[in-house]
């Protein structure tokens, strides 16, 4: 584990560059647990003050310190995205690899259903969730929605590797010690594909967070909690860019693309680490 | 042929399932959710109006039997898809009594015009460079192009819209950022229609292609790298084959299959996209129809797009699909 991790950063730029945008987010994040204010009340310090000393981003036209705003938003977003990249990635494990290896009708009935869901367009389908439900829509069940159609694309690759795995000298070696087929699967072939797990994951958390920001600027989550979306929810709905107000928008919007191009950065030099032939190409062997 | 007709079967089954499992999902929030669409309806109504208690009484009664929930499950699903099949949703509240269908197909053309086009713009100019950033592996503007378009590719759609919107709206404000068209201009098939229709869709077309074109160029690159170094390619090339015959006839053509395959993969996505840019650009696609009708509290209309949309994405993936065969002749002869 530690040896990959020195490998990476040794031989590939990208993921350093992604491991340290992604770490200053996240130590930004993580100190909103020492925050001294409360992130979901208003007027608590003067509105509109440039960034300054004492208000490092500037305060917003609700009066919120926007330092501490953000660090509770990014927060917030980023436990969003982890929980829904664990729990679709739970799905995608058990589908990718129970058709893979089981094979047959099974292997069928299960890629059907996989292609469903992909060509499902997500975005009609959770403003429907969230016009039906309205102020119950809070962010875990919007999580568990997003869940339950994050895993298709993955479940697609975990199978693609499990398919070759299964006629792999050492699954008969197990099969013919009498390890259960549910064994096989979670002690002989989940370690095989956890790297592609582990690259999945990013990509999962970018598209979800992606996704919440997309539905927050249009007022179609709880409002009242702190995340990336509305944050800029509401300084769209003060007119910040019109009334001057800029970093309201500007501090957000680039701590977004350092998040999102750091995640992506990770996920790429992963994927590329995965495959053998990229990665020696890189180490110059 | 006969091949290329069960293949066809085959995807068109699947259409028929995705559009299936869809409309049935959207029967089942609807069905479980805590809100009953009558008292939400007639919240709104009675909002904005003094209406005397039996014009209520009366008003709910009408509603109950309009959206049929004094029936029992089955036969509200029964009915929910005769109805769609009909293609008769009920009367849009928002612009009552045009029924909401006909919103929805007011707005369809805008969104499938701006899909379509930003969708064919970014898939061939994201695997040209691509492919041939893979090809020559050397060049100095290809790569450059590369870390531009990969870093745009995380950034949510919402975002770079936003970014361009700021750019072109207030640092240089020289194409417009709102509308479909020029308020001055009369709709019809005329050339300063078909003009103002262009220049408006400028913006929100360049947003989706700046976030789509890193997927392509780098998922191509990574084939067409690969695919160099097989022994067909370094015989072409030691034969004396043109360059161009070898990059465009064997690489890229080779490469382009899966590629394919990706693209009715990703065009769900891509709609979802489209519909945030249209709001960002106050496009009178879908996207806005569907955030209007949210927010005035439209049952008909909502349910109306989210079928269309669905059934929509699902039709392009089909064509998609068609188009397959065409450039791999394995499938054909299976």
């Amino acid at each position: 584990m530690f040896a990959v991790l020195r490998d990476l950063i040794r031989y590939n730029t990208e993921f350093t560059i992604g491991l340290v945008m992604v770490g200053i987010v996240a130590i930004f994040a993580g100190l909103s647990f020492f925050s001294p204010v409360d992130p979901t009340q208003i007027y608590l310090a003067i509105p509109d003050q440039p960034p300054s000393a004492q208000y490092w981003f500037g305060t917003n036209s609700r009066g919120q310190d926007l330092f501490w705003q953000l660090s509770a938003a990014f927060r917030n977003s980023l436990i969003f995205g982890i929980t829904v990249a664990v729990l679709s990635r739970i799905i995608s494990i058990a589908v990718g690899l129970t058709a893979g290896y089981l094979g047959g009708w099974v292997d069928r009935v299960l890629m059907f259903i996989n292609d469903i869901f992909v060509a499902v367009p997500i975005f009609p389908i959770l403003v429907l969730f969230y016009f039906v439900l309205r102020n119950h829509m809070d962010s875990f069940t919007m999580a568990l929605i997003m869940a339950c159609f994050g895993w298709p694309f993955d479940a697609r690759l975990i199978r693609s590797v499990a398919l070759g795995l299964k006629h792999r000298e050492f699954t008969r070696h197990a099969v013919f010690a009498g390890m259960s087929t549910r064994k096989v699967l979670l002690e002989e072939h989940l370690p095989y594909v956890m790297p592609i797990v582990f690259s999945t994951f990013m990509n999962n958390m970018l598209w979800s967070i992606g996704m919440e920001v997309t539905l927050a600027v249009l007022g179609f989550t709880n409002i009242n909690n702190p995340t990336i979306g509305t944050v800029l929810y509401w300084a769209n709905s003060h007119s910040a860019m019109v009334v001057g107000v800029w970093w309201w928008v500007v501090i957000p919007v680039i701590l977004i693309v350092i998040t999102f191009l750091g995640l992506f950065l990770l996920a790429v030099s992963m994927n590329e680490y995965i495959d053998p032939r990229s990665r020696l190409r890189r180490m110059g062997a | 042929m006969q091949g290329y007709l069960w293949f066809a079967a085959k995807r068109f089954i699947q259409l028929l399932a995705v559009i299936f499992f869809g409309v049935s999902a959207m029967f089942v929030v609807t069905y479980l959710s805590p809100i009953d669409p009558v008292e939400q309806v007639l919240g709104r109504l009675s909002a904005r109006s003094n209406l005397s208690p039996e014009a209520i009484a009366a008003t709910r009664l009408a509603l109950t039997e309009m959206f049929g929930t004094n029936q029992p499950v089955l036969t509200q699903y029964f009915n929910f898809w005769t109805r769609l099949l009909r293609g008769d949703l009920g009367a849009s509240l928002m612009a009552f009594p045009t029924p909401a269908m006909e919103l929805v197909l007011r707005a369809l053309p805008w969104t499938l015009g701006l899909l379509l086009s930003s969708t064919a713009i970014t898939f061939v100019v994201g695997n040209l460079a691509g492919g041939l950033a893979g090809y020559f592996q050397n060049s100095r503007l290809l790569k450059a192009f590369g870390i531009f378009a990969m870093g745009l590719q995380p950034i949510p759609y919402y975002i770079v819209a936003f970014i361009i919107l700021i750019v072109f709206g207030y640092l240089w404000p020289v194409l417009p950022i709102s509308g479909g068209f020029a308020m001055d201009v009369r709709p019809g098939w005329t050339l300063p229609f078909i003009l103002s229709v262009l220049q408006h869709s400028l913006l929100p077309a360049l947003s989706l292609v700046l976030v789509g074109l890193g997927g392509w160029f780098i998922g191509m690159r990574a084939l067409v790298s690969n695919i160099v170094t097989e022994d067909y390619v370094t015989y072409a090339e030691l034969a004396g084959v043109r360059r161009d015959t070898i990059v465009g006839g064997y690489v890229i053509r080779n490469a382009l299959v899966p590629q394919v395959t990706a693209l009715a993969m990703v065009i769900g996505g891509v709609f979802s996209g489209t519909v945030i840019t249209e709001q960002v650009f106050n496009y009178p696609g879908m996207g806005s129809l569907l955030v209007d009708a949210v927010n005035a509290g439209d049952y008909s209309t909502v349910l109306a797009v989210c079928t269309i949309s669905i059934a929509a994405v699902a039709l392009a993936i089909f064509i998609v699909d068609l188009l397959h065969p065409l450039l791999d002749p394995r499938v054909r002869a299976e």
